[in-house]
């Protein structure tokens, strides 16, 4: 038996954790998650053209009682770092996945400059950050983090490293 | 065409028209997301109230920020009000409000042509870039443009009722400066205590 993929319990985890918004630019390692929040009635999934728009959405959201969950690329995290103002500034949760970029066997140098500054250009903007390096930690760090920002009303990013995903091969 | 020659529209005058009587709306109070800039003081010049909230950095985020809170309160009337350097700084926010088709969110972008908060350096829409159109284009199905007081008094029961993106051309003329409340924290606070919403 195939154990269930990491995935479907981070999909758990959020929508325990109270989440009905999604906002996405969409990434290869995120298409299941993005498919689980689009296949669910009780979830809105809005695909966004670049990442900021999702940080005001989840904004929002907030003053609206409800919860959003941001996914992004790495590359999209600095299309983010004015509007990170808003909850900052606001005192309001902010929760975001990130999936990386740039860092384990990338085969796109262009992908290698925004992976390398997103962990410290995330917590420079004042965004907590927590990194899942195995398949076998996500699903807890994502619930935690989920409850952290949230109910302490934070922003946080979990960063989802591109050893976890899998390196994107091109050539086969 | 994009012709500002004859906007005169008296900005806090506009916005105190689409402000009247915010009770006169379907499922109760107007909710109101204002952009950066001076259609946050027009509309704290209105009549400050707990269902308004003002930006005051975060440029671009106004329509995104109505999107969020319209899709959380399905029942209720989200009207964005902002300026067209705020719209502009957003405009791919027209595609993804559009595609994503909430009926309860409206639209009402103040057009001077002009950054006024910056020292009236002239906006893309004073050299040709028409904001309505561009909203149709990115599926927004009502489009509309108001360059009078009869035409901003017809808007403002729609703007409440329909899913309407419009433009309202208005005087680059400034105006007395009036500062609502800006500490963001508080005003997030009063507007989720306004909705009945428990502090976390």
């Amino acid at each position: 038996m195939t154990p269930e993929p990491w995935q479907d319990g981070v999909y758990a985890a959020l929508k325990a954790a109270g989440v009905r918004q999604m906002g996405y630019v969409p990434d290869a390692g995120h298409s299941r998650l993005i498919d689980r929040f689009h296949a669910d009635p009780e979830m809105t999934a809005v695909v966004l053209t670049t990442e900021e728009e999702g940080i005001a959405m989840a904004a929002g959201a907030h003053l609206g009682g409800s919860r959003a969950v941001l996914l992004m690329q790495s590359s999209g995290v600095g299309n983010c770092i004015n509007m990170l103002s808003l909850p900052i500034h606001c005192r309001m949760p902010l929760f975001i996945l990130v999936t990386m970029r740039g860092e384990w066997g990338e085969f796109n140098p262009w992908q290698v400059p925004m992976g390398s500054s997103t962990g410290p250009v995330l917590q420079a903007a004042g965004v907590h950050i927590r990194r899942a390096e195995r398949a076998d930690e996500v699903v807890e760090m994502v619930a935690a983090s989920a409850r952290f920002a949230y109910d302490s009303a934070i922003p946080v990013a979990v960063l989802l490293s591109q050893r976890l995903i899998g390196a994107k091969v091109w050539v086969k | 065409m994009n012709n500002l020659s004859n906007a005169l529209l008296d900005r806090r005058q506009v916005v105190a028209t689409l402000l009247r009587d915010t009770a006169d709306t379907p499922g109760g109070e107007l909710l109101v997301v204002t952009g950066l800039g001076s259609t946050t003081y027009d509309a704290g010049a209105a009549g400050d109230r707990a269902e308004n909230f003002y930006l005051w950095g975060a440029m671009g985020g106004a329509l995104m920020i109505g999107l969020g809170l319209a899709i959380a309160q399905p029942d209720r009337r989200v009207l964005v009000i902002t300026g067209d350097g705020e719209m502009l700084m957003g405009l791919g926010s027209l595609a993804t409000t559009a595609a994503a088709k909430r009926p309860n969110l409206s639209i009402a972008v103040l057009d001077n042509g002009q950054f006024a908060e910056t020292g009236h350096q002239s906006s893309h829409t004073a050299h040709g870039a028409d904001l309505a159109a561009m909203a149709r284009a990115c599926g927004w199905s009502q489009g509309e443009i108001a360059t009078d007081m009869p035409g901003v008094e017809a808007l403002r029961p729609r703007l409440r009722r329909e899913a309407l993106f419009a433009t309202i051309r208005i005087s680059p003329e400034d105006v007395p400066r009036f500062l609502p409340p800006r500490d963001g924290a508080n005003l997030a606070t009063r507007f989720r205590a306004a909705l009945g919403i428990a502090a976390s």
